[in-house]
C-alpha cells in the first residue's frame, strides 16, 4: 500500500522491487489525491481529497472493526488505548467517510476488507502524508491501521515511510533532530548523555533545539541572529520563499557551506565551498530500509572545496578544539564513526570492513557478530510481557482540513510533489540535459482547463493569498477539476514556494507543501507581451 | 500499468471494431470517455487488466479486418483497452504477415507461389497477374494490391491464392483454383464468389475410411446430420466410462502424434491429467502450415463437429474446462465452419456449463492465426494465444508441466485429435490392431504437385510411398517421376528408388526420412528442382522468429550458399561444405524444430538426389 | 500468528559429470552457475546474472548425454547423473558457427576481452560467408514486412549494418552492433524498469529492437533510465557521454577509475559505479551484485551527476562578500 507516495517517480529502484512483487503475485493499493504513474500500476486507486488522509483512515478502521476483522489476539497483547481509539472512529460511517474524502463507498470498504484479510501488508508512505499541518498525526493514522490489522513487527510487514533523500535517515541517525543524540538516543537522558559528555570532554546542554521552521520563527521574533547552514537551500525550499528569504536576509551572520553558489550562498556573509560528499569524501549514508551504507571519494574536489568534516572540524580547531579524527578523508571517516559506534548501541556492530563486504549493514547491529535487522518491532509479538516491553498505543485523531481554505477567491487546491527526472530544487538534478524535463508549469484537470480557457501550453499566472506566479499549462487527466499540481523543481524560473503556505506540524516543524488554495487565470496577449518585456 | 502512448488517436471505426470483440470501454483508464468524477476518485484495475492480453490477436484482427491495417491510432486504442505496452503491441503486431503496421489497400491477394503450387502454374500466373495489374505491392487506384505468399493450404486445388479483404462486413476468403481472370477481378473490386471445397478427398464415402468417413456424405453445418453419421457416440461413451478410462484406451491405442513429432498422445494426456498445477488447458492445434499440408483444412471446413467432439472428450480426460483452437489465418473458411459447429453444439448442451448433464463444463475459444508458419510450433503457438510474439519456449520444461499462461497443458493438432474419436468409439484395442505395430491406426496424407488425383488420402499405415502415389492415380499425364518431398519444406526429398519405402513412423525413419505432417509433393521430369530449393530456402529464412542466432542469421546464410549455387560458377564443394556445416550448428543448436530441419529438404537433395554434385 | 522470517529450504546437492568429472551442485542451480562455480567459464552473451536467462544467443550450448540437441547452458538446470561435455566437436562446431554468423551480420568489435577470447579460442572466421552487403539506409530495416525479404545481394552476406540513431543528449543507438539478445527489452520491461519502450519488432532476420512504430525515443515511453544500457553486451546502447568522446578518441579504459559509491537522490540507497577518467565522471553503472539496486538505476542515478563535473562547478577560493557581519 503506497500512501501519498509517487514512488514510481520518486523512488523508482524501491518501486522495482514492488513490481517484482506484483508480478509474484501482490496486490498493490495506492491512496493519492492524483492518479499517479504508481497509481497507474495499482490493482485499486483511492482518489481522496487532499488533506482528508486521517478521516479516510478513520473510516477504513470503523469498517475494519465492524467486520471483525481486528486482529485481536495482536491488539489485546501489543496495543494500548483500542477501546478509545475504536470509540473515536465510531463516527465515521463509510457514507461519512465518502462525504469527506470523495472515495466512493465501495471502495473504502473493499479497502478495508484487504487490509483487515491479507496476512502480509507494507504500508508505505513519503511526503503525501508528512507535508501537512497535522503531518504527526496523519502518519499516526497510518500507525492505527497497521496496529489494527497487526501488519506491523513482522517479516514482509510494517510500517514504512519512504525517504526522500540520501541520508535523511542518516541525519536522524546521527542526532541531527533538535532532541536526540546519535542514535537515538534522548537529549534528557542524563546517562546518554553522560557517556557523550565523558567521550567529548564538554558538557551538553539538556535542552531541545529548534526544528527548521521553529529557526524561522525564531528569526522573526529577533531570537535567532546567527546560522550555519550545510548543504541545504531555504531560500529557495522553504515555503512561503519571501519570508524565508527576508528573514536570511535580516541574520547578523549567515554562513553556508555548500557545492553551489545557491539562493541561500547568495545571502551569506561567508561561503565556504565543500566537496560532494557523496563522490568527493569518504563517510556512510543509511537508506530508507535503515540500511548503512558506505559513501567513497571517486573524484578530486574543485580547488578550494573541501570535505565538509575537514572544514567543521577545522572549525572546531579554529575555535580551539583538537578534534582526534586525522585528515585523510578515509582516515577521517572511519575515525569519526569509530567514536559514533562506541557512544550509538544501535551502530555498534558496523565497522568498515563489514559495511565494505557485506553491502551495507541495517540497524540496529548490536555487535560484529550481528547481522543487522530486516525489520523492527517484532517485541510486540513476545508472548513474555517482560520482552514485550511497552504496547504501541493507538492514537484518537481528529480529521483537521487543511488551513489554506478554499473559497470563491481560490477556489483550486494546488498540491506539490516531484517528477521523475528531477530533484528537489534542481540544484543536482539541473545539470544533465533530460529529455523528461518539462520545466516547471502547472498541471489541471481537462475540465478546469476547459473552464479557465487554457489549453496546453498556454500561460497562466497561479495565485495564493501569499503571491503569484505565472507558469504554463499541462493537462493532465490523472486531475479531477478542483485540482491542480505543480512541482518545486525550478524555483529560479518559477517559485512555486510563493504560493505555498508556512502553516507547519507543531510535532515535527514540516510545513504543509501538499495543500495550496490557488486561483489560476489565463494570460492575456498583453500580459503575456508585458511578461517576456520584464524578462529582456 | 503506467503506459504511455502517442498522440495518434483511433478512427470512430476502428473503435467500434475492437468494442465489437471486447464490449464497451469501462473508463477513460481504458481508451472511454472520461467521466470527471468516477473516473478521478477511485479505479480497479491492475492485474485485472493485465489479463486481458490473451485478447490482443482477435483485437489486432479487427483492426487490421476493418481498416486493412494497424494503425497508430488503433494500436493505442487496443493497447490501452488491453493493458499492454503500445511498443509491446508493434511488435506483436508485426512479427505476424497478416497485419500490416504501414497503410495499405484494404484488399490484398495472396497469390501462393510456394512448392506446391509451383508445378501447378503459380509462376505463370504470378507472371500473367503482373502483366494485367502490374508488380507485386502495387496497386492502380489504392483499392487493392496483390503479393506473393507461402503455402496457403489449398494445395489439392492450386494454384491458390487468399484474398485479405477489409472492411465493415467484408471477409477474408480463398481462392483455389485460381485464374489470373478471377484474380484481376478481385483486384479490380469485384465480388468473386468463394467455391465450395468439396472434392478435396477421392475416396470420399468409400467403406475403408475411418477418419473421412463424413466427408462430403454428412452436411457440415448439421448436428443431427453429424449425429447421424455417428457423431457424438464417442463423447457419450467416454462420459460414460470417466477420464481415468478414456486415459487408458488412449494408452492402449498407441496412438501417436500427427504432427511430425509422433509423441504417444496417451502419455501426454495422463501427464496432464495428473499435474497438480490447476487449471489444466486443452489446445488444438489446427495452425496447419507445413507447405503442401491441408488434410487438417478439410477435416475442419468437412467434418468441424468432430474437431469439436475430440475437444470435449479431450478436455474431459485431461481436466481442462477451457479449450482453444488455434486455426491458421489463412483458413477463413474452416473458421467460420468451426464457429458456426461451436455455436450449435453450445447451443445444444454439447458445450459449455454440465455437458450433457454431467458435472463437467467445457469451453472452446476459436483463436485466429496471423501469417506466422513458426506458430505450428506448440509453444510458439501458446505464446500466440497469450498474445505475444510467436517464439519458441526453451524445453524443459515442457507444456505438459508449464503451458499455456503457465499451466499444464495437453496440446495436440487436429488429425491426432480426431483420431481419439476412432479410439474412443471402437476401442484402444480395436485401433492397435489397423496399422503396424509401432504406427497404429490409419494416417492421412496430401498428396500434391504432379499428381494426377491431388487430395487427402487415407491409408493404414504400412502402405508404400508407390502404393500411395497409385491411388492418387500416379503422376500426372503419366510422366516420369523425378522426386517427392516427404514430409514438406520441414521433411526429404527422396528418388524414384524408393517408392518401396513403407509409410510408417518407423519406416522413414530407417530410411532417413519423416512422415512429418503428411506431404506427399510429387514432382515430374519436367520440374526444376533448383528454383523450388530456392524457395525452401527463402521460406524458413522468411518464417524464421528471428529469436535464436542459428536460425535467424543461419536461414539467411543458406539461402545465400544456394543462390550462389544457383547463380552457377561457385565452388561446389565448398558451398556444400559451408551449407553442411549450417546444417549442423541449425540442427543441434536451435531452440525448435524450425531451425532444426530448415536444412532437411536441400541437403537431401544433396545427399539423396545428388544435386550440385552432391552424390559420390 | 508467526512472525519469524521464512526462510527457504536447505537446497540438496545434486551429482552430475562434467567433462568426466564428478561435481556436486546446489539443486536449482543451471549448468552455466554450476561450471562457473567449478571454474568454468562459458562465453555469453545474451545471459546476465539480474535477468531471466532468455537463452537465445546459443554460444553457451553444451552436450548433454542422451539430448538430441545441445542444450543452453545458461537455463538448463543441472539433473542428477546429467553427463555433460563442455568441449566436445558439437559443441566446439555450434560456438564457432554462433559467433561466426554473428560476426558476419553485426559489428562485434566492442564486445569485452573475455568474448574476444572465446572467439579466438574457437577460430572464428565471419569472413567466410563472402563480402558484406552494403549497409541499409536508415530506417530502412524498421521497414521490413515480415514473410517478405529481398532475394540475396548475389554473392554479399546480409548484414544489419545501418546508421547510428542518435535522437536525444543521453543515449545513442548503434543497431549494427545489436545481436538482439533481448537483454535490453527485459531490462526496460519485467524484469526491471517496467517501461516497456522498447519491444522486439518484425520477424527472422528483420527483427530489430523498437519503440511502437519506430518513433523516436522521445516520443516513446522512455524514462532514460539506462538500464538497457547497463546489460547491452556489444556496445548498441551507449551512454552518450561515452559514444562523444570515442568519437573524438578520448576515451582510454586504462585511465579509468571505478570506485562505488551511493547515489545522492533520494533515500532508496542505490549503489553507483562511478566510472572517471582524468577527474571527470565518464558513466555511471550500477553493480549486478547489490540486492537494492541489481544492476538497475533512475534517470538520476544514471546522469544526475554532472552536477559535480569541472563545468558544474568551476574552482573557486573562498569569495570574500560584500558584506561583512554586524557587530
Amino acid at each position: 500500500m503506497l500512501w501519498g507516495s509517487n514512488a514510481r517517480e520518486t523512488h523508482p529502484i524501491f518501486f522495482h522491487h514492488v513490481l517484482q512483487g506484483i508480478h509474484n503475485g501482490a496486490k498493490l493499493v495506492t491512496v493519492d489525491p492524483r492518479r499517479t504513474s504508481s497509481a497507474a500500476w495499482a490493482d485499486a486507486w483511492l482518489g481522496l481529497d487532499v488533506g482528508t488522509d486521517i478521516a479516510l483512515s478513520n473510516t477504513l478502521a470503523r469498517e475494519i472493526i465492524h467486520a471483525g476483522l481486528v486482529d485481536q489476539e495482536f491488539v489485546r497483547r501489543g496495543t494500548s488505548g483500542f477501546e478509545e481509539y475504536a470509540r473515536s472512529v465510531e463516527p465515521w460511517t463509510l457514507e461519512r467517510g465518502e462525504l469527506v474524502t470523495g472515495v466512493p463507498r465501495a471502495a473504502i470498504r473493499d479497502f478495508a476488507h484487504a487490509l483487515g484479510s491479507t496476512d502480509r501488508v507494507q504500508i508505505c508512505w513519503t511526503l503525501g502524508i508528512t507535508e501537512h499541518h497535522n503531518a504527526v498525526d496523519n502518519v499516526l493514522a497510518l500507525i492505527n491501521l497497521g496496529l489494527l490489522t497487526g501488519h506491523v513487527g513482522r517479516y514482509a510487514c510494517g510500517l514504512n515511510p519512504l525517504r526522500g533523500q540520501n541520508n535523511v535517515q542518516g541525519g536522524g541517525d546521527m542526532g541531527a533532530i533538535p532532541n536526540k543524540l546519535a542514535g537515538f538516543q534522548d537529549l534528557g537522558d542524563a546517562v546518554a548523555r553522560g557517556r557523550f559528555e565523558q567521550r567529548w570532554s564538554c558538557t551538553i546542554a539538556p535542552e531541545r533545539g529548534y526544528f527548521l521552521t521553529e529557526m524561522f520563527d525564531a528569526m522573526e521574533h529577533g531570537t535567532f541572529r546567527a546560522a550555519y547552514v550545510i548543504g541545504e537551500n531555504p531560500a529557495s525550499s522553504e515555503a512561503d520563499a519571501q519570508r524565508a528569504e527576508r528573514l536570511l536576509q535580516g541574520l547578523d551572520f549567515l554562513l553556508v557551506q555548500d557545492l553551489f553558489f545557491t539562493r541561500t550562498a547568495q545571502l551569506a556573509h561567508v561561503v565556504l565551498p565543500a566537496a560532494a560528499a557523496w563522490c568527493e569524501s569518504e563517510g556512510t549514508v543509511t537508506n530508507s530500509e535503515r540500511r548503512v551504507q558506505r559513501v567513497r571519494k571517486a573524484l578530486e574536489p574543485p580547488a578550494g572545496a573541501r570535505d565538509d568534516m575537514w572544514i567543521v572540524q577545522e572549525l572546531a580547531r579554529r575555535l580551539g578544539y583538537e578534534w582526534p579524527f586525522g585528515s585523510a578523508p578515509r582516515e577521517m571517516a572511519e575515525n569519526a564513526w569509530d567514536e559514533l559506534r562506541a557512544l550509538s548501541p544501535m551502530h555498534a556492530g558496523m565497522s568498515y570492513a563489514r559495511l565494505d563486504s557485506e553491502g551495507g549493514l541495517r540497524w540496529p547491529c548490536k555487535d560484529e557478530h550481528d547481522p543487522g535487522a530486516t525489520f523492527l518491532h517484532g517485541r510486540l509479538w513476545e508472548r513474555d510481557p517482560a520482552l514485550r516491553g511497552r504496547p504501541a498505543p493507538f492514537s484518537v485523531l481528529q480529521h483537521e482540513p487543511p488551513v489554506d481554505a478554499l473559497d470563491a477567491d481560490f477556489p483550486l487546491r494546488l498540491t506539490t510533489g516531484r517528477r521523475l527526472s528531477d530533484y528537489n530544487t534542481g540544484v543536482q538534478s539541473g545539470g544533465f540535459n533530460s529529455p523528461l524535463r518539462v520545466g516547471e508549469c502547472v498541471e489541471l484537470s481537462p475540465e478546469d482547463a476547459t473552464a479557465l480557457d487554457l489549453r496546453e501550453g498556454d500561460l497562466a499566472r497561479v495565485s495564493s493569498r501569499r503571491g503569484a506566479v505565472t507558469a504554463p499549462v499541462r493537462i493532465d487527466d490523472g486531475l479531477r477539476p478542483g485540482l491542480a499540481f505543480m512541482t518545486f523543481h525550478f524555483p529560479d524560473e518559477v517559485n512555486v514556494n510563493r504560493l505555498t503556505i508556512d502553516a507547519w506540524d507543531p510535532k515535527s516543524g514540516t510545513a504543509e507543501f501538499k495543500a495550496t488554495a490557488v486561483r489560476v487565470e489565463k494570460l492575456v496577449r498583453a500580459d503575456v507581451v508585458g511578461l517576456a518585456e520584464a524578462r529582456a | 500499468m503506467d503506459l504511455h502512448f502517442t498522440s495518434d488517436e483511433p478512427t470512430a471505426d476502428e473503435r467500434e471494431a475492437v468494442d465489437a470483440l471486447l464490449g464497451p470501454p469501462e473508463s477513460s483508464w481504458r481508451g472511454g470517455a472520461r467521466d470527471p468524477h468516477a473516473d478521478t476518485r477511485h479505479v480497479d484495475g491492475g492485474r485485472a487488466v493485465r489479463e486481458l492480453r490473451h485478447l490482443l490477436l482477435p483485437a489486432l484482427h479487427a483492426l487490421q479486418g476493418r481498416r486493412g491495417w494497424i494503425s497508430p491510432g488503433g494500436l493505442n486504442y487496443v493497447s490501452a483497452r488491453l493493458g499492454v505496452p503500445p511498443a509491446d503491441t508493434y511488435g506483436v503486431a508485426s512479427f505476424y504477415g497478416m497485419f500490416s503496421t504501414t497503410e495499405r489497400p484494404p484488399t490484398v491477394v495472396h497469390v501462393c507461389d510456394d512448392v506446391a503450387c509451383a508445378p501447378r502454374g503459380a509462376e505463370a500466373l504470378c507472371a500473367e497477374l503482373e502483366r494485367r495489374c502490374g508488380p507485386a505491392g502495387s496497386s492502380q487506384d489504392g483499392r487493392a494490391t496483390w503479393q506473393r505468399s507461402p503455402c496457403l493450404g489449398l494445395c489439392e486445388r492450386g494454384p491458390a491464392a487468399f484474398v485479405q479483404q477489409a472492411g465493415a462486413g467484408r471477409e477474408d476468403q480463398s481462392l483455389a483454383p485460381a485464374s489470373a481472370d478471377a484474380l484481376e477481378a478481385v483486384l479490380r473490386g469485384r465480388e468473386v464468389p468463394e467455391r465450395p471445397g468439396t472434392g478435396s478427398v477421392p475416396q470420399a464415402g468409400s467403406p475403408e475410411l475411418r477418419l473421412l468417413t463424413r466427408v462430403d456424405v454428412a452436411d457440415p453445418a448439421s448436428l443431427d446430420d453429424y449425429r447421424a453419421h455417428g457423431g457424438y457416440r464417442a463423447l457419450r461413451r467416454a462420459l460414460q466410462v470417466g477420464p481415468a478410462e478414456v486415459l487408458r484406451e488412449l494408452h492402449d491405442s498407441k496412438l501417436a502424434g500427427r504432427g511430425g513429432a509422433a509423441f504417444p498422445a496417451g502419455v501426454k494426456w495422463k501427464a496432464v491429467a495428473e499435474a497438480p498445477a490447476r487449471p489444466h488447458y486443452l489446445i488444438c492445434n489446427a495452425d496447419e502450415s507445413e507447405p503442401g499440408t491441408f488434410k487438417d483444412r478439410v477435416l475442419m471446413e468437412q467434418d468441424p463437429f468432430a474437431v469439436v467432439e475430440a475437444m470435449t472428450i479431450a478436455g474431459y480426460a485431461v481436466g481442462a474446462e477451457r479449450g482453444f483452437l488455434y486455426v491458421r489465418g489463412e483458413y477463413p473458411e474452416a473458421t467460420r465452419r468451426l464457429a458456426h459447429a461451436i455455436g450449435q453444439a453450445r447451443q445444444r448442451g454439447f458445450l459449455g456449463a454440465n455437458v450433457l448433464e454431467r458435472d463437467f463444463s467445457f469451453e472452446i475459444e476459436i483463436r485466429r492465426g496471423a501469417g506466422a508458419y513458426i506458430c505450428g510450433e506448440e509453444t510458439a503457438l501458446m505464446e500466440s494465444i497469450e498474445g505475444k510474439r510467436g517464439e519458441p519456449r526453451n524445453k524443459p520444461p515442457f507444456p505438459v508441466h508449464v503451458g499455456l499462461f503457465g499451466k499444464p497443458t495437453a496440446i495436440n493438432n487436429v488429425e491426432t485429435l480426431v483420431n481419439v474419436l476412432e479410439v474412443i468409439a471402437h476401442g484402444g484395442d480395436a485401433f492397435a490392431g489397423r496399422g503396424t505395430a509401432a504406427s497404429t491406426g490409419t494416417k492421412l496424407f496430401c498428396l500434391s504437385g504432379c499428381i494426377e488425383k491431388p487430395g487427402v488420402y487415407e491409408v493404414h499405415f504400412g502402405a508404400t510411398l508407390g502404393e500411395l502415389i497409385a491411388l492418387g492415380g500416379g503422376v500426372r499425364d503419366g510422366r516420369p517421376l523425378q522426386a517427392v518431398l516427404l514430409g514438406g519444406a520441414a521433411g526429404v526429398f527422396v528418388g524414384p528408388a524408393e517408392l518401396d519405402m513403407p509409410l510408417t513412423l518407423e519406416g522413414a525413419r530407417e530410411r532417413g526420412a519423416t512422415l512429418g505432417s503428411g506431404v506427399v509433393l510429387v514432382f515430374d521430369d519436367h520440374v526444376d528442382l533448383k528454383p523450388i530449393l530456392a524457395r525452401i530456402a527463402a521460406f524458413f529464412r522468411d518464417e524464421s522468429c528471428g529469436q535464436c542466432v542459428p536460425c535467424r542469421v543461419g536461414t539467411v546464410r543458406q539461402e545465400e550458399a544456394l543462390a550462389r549455387l544457383l547463380a552457377g560458377g561457385a565452388d561446389e564443394a565448398r558451398e556444400r561444405a559451408l551449407l553442411a556445416e549450417l546444417e549442423q550448428v541449425m540442427k543441434d543448436a536451435s531452440i525448435c524444430g524450425l531451425g532444426q530441419t530448415a536444412s532437411g529438404a536441400i541437403q537431401s537433395a544433396i545427399r539423396r538426389l545428388g544435386m550440385f554434385g552432391g552424390r559420390a | 500468528m508467526t512472525h519469524a522470517v521464512p526462510i527457504a529450504p536447505p537446497r540438496r546437492l545434486v551429482e552430475l559429470e562434467i567433462d568426466g568429472q564428478k561435481v556436486k551442485t546446489r539443486e536449482g542451480s543451471t549448468l552455466l552457475e554450476t561450471l562457473r562455480a567449478h571454474g568454468q567459464d562459458q562465453p555469453t552473451l545474451c545471459h546476465i546474472e539480474n535477468l531471466t536467462p532468455v537463452n537465445v544467443c546459443r554460444v553457451c550450448v553444451v552436450e548433454v548425454e542422451g539430448a538430441r540437441t545441445l542444450v543452453p547452458s545458461c537455463s538448463r538446470k543441472a539433473e542428477p547423473g546429467m553427463k555433460v561435455k563442455t568441449d566436445s566437436e558439437r559443441v566446439r562446431h555450434s560456438r564457432k558457427l554462433v559467433f561466426e554468423l554473428l560476426a558476419s551480420s553485426v559489428d562485434l568489435s566492442l564486445v569485452d576481452a573475455r568474448t574476444r577470447g572465446f572467439m579466438a579460442k574457437y577460430g572464428v572466421d565471419p569472413e567466410r560467408f563472402g563480402p558484406r552487403a552494403q549497409p541499409a539506409a536508415a530506417n530502412q530495416r524498421d521497414a521490413a514486412k515480415p514473410g517478405h525479404h529481398h532475394h540475396p545481394q548475389p554473392g554479399l552476406a546480409a548484414t544489419v549494418a545501418q546508421p547510428v540513431k542518435v535522437d536525444n543528449d543521453l543515449y545513442v543507438r548503434d543497431y549494427s552492433r545489436c545481436i538482439l539478445c533481448y537483454k535490453c527489452v527485459e531490462a526496460c520491461g519485467e524484469d526491471a524498469q517496467n517501461t516497456f519502450a522498447i519491444a522486439v519488432a518484425g520477424r527472422g532476420f528483420d527483427a530489430r529492437i523498437s519503440t511502437e512504430a519506430n518513433v523516436p525515443l522521445t516520443d516513446s515511453a522512455c524514462v532514460y533510465c539506462g538500464n538497457c544500457i547497463g546489460v547491452c553486451p556489444t556496445g548498441a546502447l551507449m551512454f552518450k557521454s561515452e559514444h562523444d568522446l570515442r568519437a573524438r578518441g578520448e576515451w582510454h579504459e586504462s585511465r579509468q577509475t571505478v570506485t562505488r559509491t551511493v547515489c545522492p537522490y533520494c533515500g532508496v540507497g542505490c549503489n553507483l559505479e562511478l566510472h572517471v577518467q582524468d577527474n571527470r565522471i565518464v558513466k555511471a553503472t550500477s553493480p549486478l551484485d547489490h540486492d537494492v539496486t541489481r544492476g538497475h538505476l533512475c534517470i538520476k542515478g544514471r546522469f544526475g551527476w554532472e552536477h559535480v563535473q569541472p563545468a558544474a562547478r568551476p574552482a573557486r577560493e573562498t569569495d570574500s562578500t560584500e558584506k561583512e557581519p554586524q557587530p
